[in-house]
This record gives C-alpha cells, structure tokens and sequence, in this order.
C-alpha cells in the first residue's frame, strides 16, 4: 500500500521518500513501481519524460532520520495500534515541529492512533483505497485533538495529488468499511442460510445493483482470511451483530479456502474457469 | 416456449407497456402461466406456473406438500422503489419444486433478455436481505453525522464501484416505499438491522398524511 501511496505523491511532483525498516521490502516496492510506470508508458497513459520525473522524484530510507524534512508523513504499517502510536512517537522526535503525520488506517481510531505522538493536533486519518496508484477515492478523518489547520492542509495536499478526499467523522471503518464489512458478512450468512448459492447471489446483485462485483466474489478477492481479520477488528469496538465473523467464514478459513489466493473460496479459481464452490 | 399471464392491476415487474407483456397467448395455448395479483389455479399439464411476488413469501401461495404445486415457483422482477424494473429476476423455489419448472422459467425469463437468480423461499429473496441492512445504515450514518449524503455516496461509487450511493438510490426510489420494505423485513426477521430508519418512517407518516388530506 506505502509504494502505491508514493506514487500517487511522486506523481502530483512531490519530493517522496519511502522508508521501511527492510531494504528488501523497499527494493521490492520500488521495483513495483518502475514496473507500474512503465506499463503505463506501454498503454500510452504517460510518457517516458514524465515517468522519469516521477523515478527521480521518488527515494527510499531504512533510517526514520531520514524522514526529517518532510512536511508530510503518510503512514501505512500494520493495522496494529501499539505499532501506529510507536511510530507516531518516533516520528516526533525525528521530524520537523510543523510535520503533519496521516495515517492510513481502514479500521482503527484516529484519535488513539495520535495519541501516541505528543502533537495529536497535527494527526490526521488518510485512508486510501487500493491500489492506491489507481483509486481517486481518500477518505479523511480529523482526531478529536486535530487542529483545523491540519485538516485543511491535509485535505488541499490530496486535491494537489489529484485525489477525491471525502470527509468523515473518526468512527470504525469510516465510510467504506463501516458499509462493506457488514455487508459481506450479510452476503456469507445468506449462503450459510440457504438463501441461494454464491453464483445466484452474486448475480443478483451485479445484475440488480449494477454493482461491478458481487460480495463474494469481492470476498474471495480480498482472502477470506483477510475478512475475519477486518471483523475482528470491528467487532469489538461496534458491538454490531453484522461485524461479527459469520460461523461458514470462520470454517471455510479452518478449510484452507481462503479465496482466490489459495485457489478457491466462494468460487473454485482452478485453471481460468470460475465455479461456484 | 408460451406464456398467458393472468393479472388483475398492474404488475411491478411487468409494468404496463413492458413489451414482455405483448408475447403474452391464451392460458390453453401456453406452456407457462403467469398470475399477478391473481389467485392462481394448479394445472399439472403446465411446464411451469409463476406467481408473482410482492414481499410475501412464495408458501403463502402454495402448499409444498401438495403434489399438483410441484411445477409453482415464485418470482420477483427486482425494482427499486419507484425506479423502472432492473434486468434480474428472482426466481423463487420451494423444496419440491421439480426442476422442470425450474428449467421452464429460466428458459423463459432468458428468452425475454432477463437475467435469473435462483432462490429459496425466505423473507427478501436475495437482493432485499443483503442491501436492506446497509440502506439502513447508511441512513443511521446520515443521521449520525459520520458524513454528507454526498460524501457517502460518492464513497461508495469511487471507493466501490457502484453506480450510484446508497442514500441517493434511496432517495430516488422513495423514502416513502422504501418504509415498507425495511418494515416488512423488520417483521419478519426482528433484528435491529431491518429496524425502518428515522428518515424513511418520517417519509411514510408524511405521505400517508398528505393521503388522508386528499382524501378529504
């Protein structure tokens, strides 16, 4: 997610610095990178100037000094809060007293993230979807503590990026999580229920909504497992039934079927063809 | 494949003028009939008989049990509220409908350019019971103040895909019906997801009071 949200940042012609404590993960990144403009380059959606300005744009640290002047430091570690508030701390002591710091989490709590940065007023929620290099859509959330200076700031940094921000209240998921976890779990329930198998529902909902996917193909997208950990995550903080892992899910991942990276969830993904499971 | 359609009013998922309606024959002369808002007669010799559904299930027309329902299956064109009728048909099964008449329908839903979902006979069909509950809760957000009806919209058509956002679909099909649906739902499940949101009651109350002031 980090090397998508660089270049989106490398793009709009800000100066973009990647760090990750490995070198491997930031050479992989990088390398996903060229390789993304240079795709680009071959559909004729850039040129070879201009995706050359936006290499040169972008460098990378394994040393969070080296983060030191930057006005912007858009985070996107682990959805772990002691590993957010951790880094947020560091990040005081390594950057400029007037830096902004974004997080970029889905699921947890702005004002607890920024808790762990003795300046919450410059925390703010940045929440890109993925891929990030592709997606317009930043959902964005001020703390209770974040100053409105912060805000504004934030906000205009992403329209300069060409991005749509939206604003939301700092509430669990947000918009989009708090509408599509549910959702699917909904979606998950309506099998385990009988309602009607996963190729029936899915047309339903593609042909009825106009929707571009159906919830659980969408589901076997994400990983299965990825599900549980996003109910796990909102489960606990909502209280809401509809968050709450649904039993089929939880078997299908004791299973193995974690969707289309192990090869079948909803819908068996052996060779081309796609099958309702 | 031929299909009479017997009817009383106009139907929702064949509104008057649906050029569906044109290719209708006589009830002897076809393989399937079609009842909408008619009581509808068993007739074995029929490859499939159709009742059309409104938010009732399929078993308060039939009984399972009796042999000659065997070739009776529900469906259901599904519209938003007011919007015109989509391309998807909900086809409703119980547990003994022959898959004969099942074959029947979908061949003949298919030859009229609509698309069928096959499913079993529970309150909401499909499309009702998933997007009812987020409906809801997207209204409950507006209400909460998580977000603009704007923002959340566009959320959800940048972030998902989706064509339009959940509150405009809404808005556009009619607060007013939309109450009925949520209500309906609300009783048959008795979860607090099918709860009829606050904007969608108030939308009700005032059309069933501006109803009664006409009526005066």
């Amino acid at each position: 997610m980090g090397a998508g949200i660089a270049l989106v940042a490398a793009r709009a012609g800000f100066k973009t610095i990647s760090f990750d404590m490995s070198e491997g993960a930031l050479d992989k990144a990088a390398k996903q990178s060229v390789d993304f403009l240079d795709k680009s380059v071959t559909r004729g959606k850039l040129n070879a100037d201009k995706r050359d300005a936006i290499v040169a744009a972008m460098s990378r640290t394994t040393s969070i000094d080296g983060l030191r002047d930057c006005d912007l430091v858009i985070e996107a570690v682990f959805e772990d809060l002691s590993i957010k508030r951790d880094l947020l701390g560091r990040l005081d002591s390594a950057c400029a007293a007037d830096a902004i710091f974004a997080s970029n989490t889905s699921t947890l709590s702005i004002t607890e993230i920024a808790s762990g940065s003795k300046h919450p007023e410059r925390v703010v929620g940045m929440h890109f979807c993925l891929p990030a290099q592709l997606m317009k859509l930043i959902e964005m959330s001020p703390g209770i503590l974040t100053s409105e200076e912060t805000f504004r700031s934030a906000w205009q940094w992403t329209e300069a990026c060409g991005q749509m921000p939206v604003k939301t209240q700092d509430k669990p998921g947000f918009i989009l999580n708090a509408l599509l976890v549910p959702f699917n779990n909904d979606a998950i329930r309506a099998v385990e229920a009988g309602v009607a198998a996963p190729a029936d529902i899915d047309r339903a909902i593609k042909v009825g909504l106009g929707y571009k996917m159906g919830p659980l193909e969408l589901l076997d997208l994400i990983g299965l497992d990825t599900q549980i950990r996003l109910c796990e995550a909102f489960y606990p903080i909502t209280l809401d039934p509809r968050a709450a892992t649904p039993p089929l899910l939880r078997r299908m991942v004791a299973a193995g079927l974690l969707g289309r990276k192990s090869g079948r969830g909803f819908f068996d993904y052996q060779g081309n063809a796609m099958f309702g499971a | 494949m031929t299909y009479a359609i017997e009817k009383n009013g106009e139907s929702r998922s064949f509104p008057d003028g649906d050029a569906f309606l044109n290719g209708a024959v006589g009830r002897d002369q076809a393989d399937i009939v079609i009842y909408s808002g008619v009581q509808f007669t068993p007739d074995s010799r029929k490859a499939a008989i159709l009742i059309e559904l409104g938010a009732e299930c399929l078993g308060d027309h039939i009984n399972e049990d009796n042999s000659e329902h065997e070739n009776v299956l529900g469906f259901a064109r599904y519209r938003n509220g007011g919007d015109p009728p989509s391309r998807l048909i909900e086809l409703v099964r119980h547990s003994k409908t022959s898959e004969s008449a099942i074959a029947a329908a979908r061949d003949l839903f298919a030859a009229a350019g609509l698309e069928v979902s096959l499913c079993n006979d529970q309150a909401g069909r499909i499309i009702n019971r998933l997007v009812v509950p987020k409906y809801n809760a997207a209204l409950r957000f507006l209400d909460e103040g998580l977000a603009t009806q704007t923002d959340m919209d566009l959320t959800c058509k940048l972030g998902l895909g989706y064509p339009d956002g959940p509150i405009e679909r809404v808005v556009r099909g009619g607060l007013a019906s939309y109450y009925r649906v949520t209500k309906d739902l609300f009783d048959a499940f008795g979860t607090p997801a099918f709860a009829p949101p606050r904007r969608a009651r108030i939308a009700f109350k005032k059309a069933a009071t501006c109803s009664e002031t006409a009526k005066r």
